[in-house]
């Protein structure tokens, strides 16, 4: 243990003095996840205010058939504009987000009480076009149940026919299950941070110190090599958890210029979910960084193992993907699986909500064996001949 | 004392295998420099990555002190100031916490490092170097250091694998002097070359390893009535059968 803690110590002192690994470890790695955030969080935000509020341009074909039909959407909020000569050509090029075409036999159809047909055109795969065309299909829609109506009073019959069945929405998401939703991409970024703070450490105490030829001499002291793994190993760990906590403070922070209250959401980044945070992180952390010292120890060079460990960093976000795609319930054994288990809980604390102790410990325990599992398989690495010599 | 009896160690396997080491034994004794002679790729490193329990060797025995290599390697360590082949630094570190860091791993004390790096420091006169942080050191500072910090922990057995390798004509003076110092204090020294004059006027006894095999073990005057050459240089080229290799 001791030899251990020499090794961790001079580590430290050693990789503070480097200013890559530093500007790594304190800005690049915390920072990135928040300001990427932020920015992303920031345009989304502002474009849907922007579009709900402003009044919606519409480029109109055949407006003169339907003068009834267009005042009424100018009163909600919806400025007619001459149409395109082409509307699908308009829309394929992004020039308009959806045109409204009405047909020359949309008078008649009216008139002999038959449904006359209006032809909205747009893309379906343009994402920014997408609230135009839901408020339009609104606007339009209800003009129709609105005529609808009348149509049925006038023949003496109640509109309430026609609705047999009447919906009424009682959304169950609170605003702080909104944002867990929409920020349900935020625990990567910390397990990124964990990563990017560890990356450093993990080549420059393997496959760095065999490069610079000093890993032959260290062996030669009489020290078992699974301690000065084990030193290695707890600097790295270190390294990363730096870089989680300042991440988490950071996101903290950033948290305070989203417009999050906008969107009606409530982010819990406060002190509690930056302990709660560190206590599924810290298992995590060693495991990651035991991955990245075996993939580094196994690597000729230190350019290879900073290829490698580039690949590595993606790992992560196959459960982050699998999580905001796929529609999940939270399960007990989620809370098991390294990498899932903390996106599980890292999501549902950013919500509010309480996860209770047990599957905390769960996910706490079994990232500690995974973790303890690489730290053997690499020790075994580290006892190979090949491991110490540079060539 | 440092003892090695019938060492083999081979590399790979199938047709890429090389015979490293093939039979190597020998006896470096306390008091004596003893010099391990051979061309290039003679097998010299790999004796001694395995007298240092870098390697583990496919059979055979190496005894530091009376100690097993392979029963107990960290008591082998413990007993040994080794100047590897590979001999690089910490280069954010200075040249005293380059030293301090081995002497810590050996388990002394901040005053008993303090001391001896103080000593080492004078003896190998790298005072002007020593709160320098390492990052380009010449090679001749570079192996002051490496020096150093082998040695902090005062080992009764010295390795030094080409110690001359890289040094300028005074800095191998002084190296050759500082090895004598050893000697003087007790100390067995045994180190490698493949420069016949650096180890004529150093060795108690030159131990000649050629294509991982010891042909002769001697002291350097037996050495030469047993070739019958008055030259030491041609009496090691008669001894591995071929000039080659024999860099002066
Ligand atoms: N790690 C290794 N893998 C494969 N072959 C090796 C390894 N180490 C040494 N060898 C081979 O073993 C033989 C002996 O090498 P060694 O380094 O012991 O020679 P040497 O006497 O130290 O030579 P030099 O004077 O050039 O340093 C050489 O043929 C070398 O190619
Ligand atoms: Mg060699």
């Amino acid at each position: 243990m001791k030899s251990a803690l020499i090794v961790f110590l001079k580590e430290v002192r050693e990789n503070l003095r480097d200013k890559r690994t530093v500007v790594n470890t304190l800005v690049t790695g915390p920072l990135m996840g928040p300001l990427l955030f932020v920015l992303l969080i920031n345009t989304l935000v502002s474009r849907e205010l922007e579009k709900a509020e402003a009044p919606l341009k519409l480029p109109v074909i055949g407006a003169e058939h339907a003068p009834n039909l267009i005042e009424a959407l100018r009163q909600q909020r919806i400025e007619i504009q001459p149409g395109p000569a082409d509307a699908e050509r308009a829309v394929r090029d992004q020039d308009a987000d959806v045109v409204l075409r009405i047909p020359p036999r949309y008078a008649e159809s009216w008139n002999q009480g038959e449904p006359a047909q209006v032809e909205l055109v747009f893309d379906e795969s343009q994402r920014d076009a997408q609230s135009a065309v839901r408020r339009l299909q609104g606007a339009l829609e209800g003009y129709a149940q609105r005529t609808g109506a009348l149509r049925l009073l006038a023949r003496g019959l109640s509109p309430a026919v026609m609705k047999p069945v009447v919906i009424a929405e009682r959304d169950q998401s609170t605003p702080q299950s909104r944002s867990g939703q929409m920020f349900g991409i935020l625990p990567y970024f910390f397990i990124l941070g964990a990563l990017i703070g560890g990356m450093a450490l993990a080549i420059d105490t393997t496959a760095g110190e065999r490069e610079r030829q000093s890993l032959e001499p260290l062996l030669a002291n009489p020290v078992p090599r699974s301690q000065i793994l084990a030193g290695k190993l707890a600097t790295t760990t270190a390294f990363s958890m730096t870089t989680v906590l300042l991440s988490m403070v950071a996101f903290g922070i950033a948290s305070r210029f989203l417009p999050t209250d906008k969107l009606g959401m409530d982010l819990h980044l406060g002190l509690d979910f930056v302990l709660r945070g560190l206590f599924v992180m810290l298992p995590l952390a060693a495991l990651l960084a035991g991955l990245q010292t075996m993939v580094a120890a196994f690597a000729k060079s230190y350019r290879e193992a900073q290829t490698w460990l580039g690949l590595l960093t993606f790992v992560p976000a196959i459960p982050t993907m699998l999580l905001t795609v796929l529609p999940f319930k939270p399960q007990t054994w989620m809370y098991a699986v390294p990498l899932m288990g903390q996106q599980v809980a890292l999501t549902r604390f950013l919500r509010g909500e309480t996860v209770n102790s047990d599957a905390l410990v769960l996910c706490f325990v079994c990232t500690t064996l995974a973790a303890l599992l690489v730290y053997f398989v690499t020790s075994r690495i580290y006892r190979s001949e090949r491991l110490a010599i540079s060539a | 004392m440092i003892e090695v009896r019938n060492l083999h160690k081979t590399f790979g396997s199938g047709a890429k295998k090389v015979i490293a080491v093939d039979g190597v034994s020998f006896v470096a004794r306390d008091g004596e420099i003893t010099g391990l002679l051979g061309p290039n790729g003679a097998g010299k490193t790999t004796t001694l990555r395995c007298l240092y329990t870098l390697m583990r060797p496919d059979s055979g025995q190496v005894l530091v002190d009376g100690v097993d290599a392979a029963a107990d390697p960290l008591a082998v360590r413990r007993n040994l100031g080794v100047l590897p082949d590979a001999r690089g630094l910490y280069k954010r570190l200075t040249a005293r916490e380059n030293i301090a860091y081995f002497g810590r791993l050996h388990g002394l004390d901040e005053a008993t490092i303090r001391a001896r790096s103080d000593a080492a420091i004078r003896a190998l006169e790298m005072e002007d170097i020593a709160e320098r942080r390492t990052e380009g050191f010449s090679q001749g500072q570079r192996v002051k250091t490496a020096i150093a910090r082998a040695l902090v922990h005062d080992p009764k057995n010295v390795i030094l694998d080409e110690p001359t390798n890289g040094l300028d004509v005074m800095a191998t003076r002084a190296m050759r002097a500082f090895l004598k110092q050893l000697k003087g204090e007790g100390r067995c020294v045994l180190f490698s070359s493949h420069i016949m004059q650096e180890v004529a006027a150093l060795c108690d006894r030159i131990v000649v390893i050629a294509r991982g095999r010891v042909v002769a073990d001697e002291s350097p005057d037996a050495l030469r009535a047993q070739t019958g050459e008055a030259n030491l240089e041609d009496a090691f080229v008669r001894l591995i059968g071929s000039d080659e290799g024999l860099a002066a």
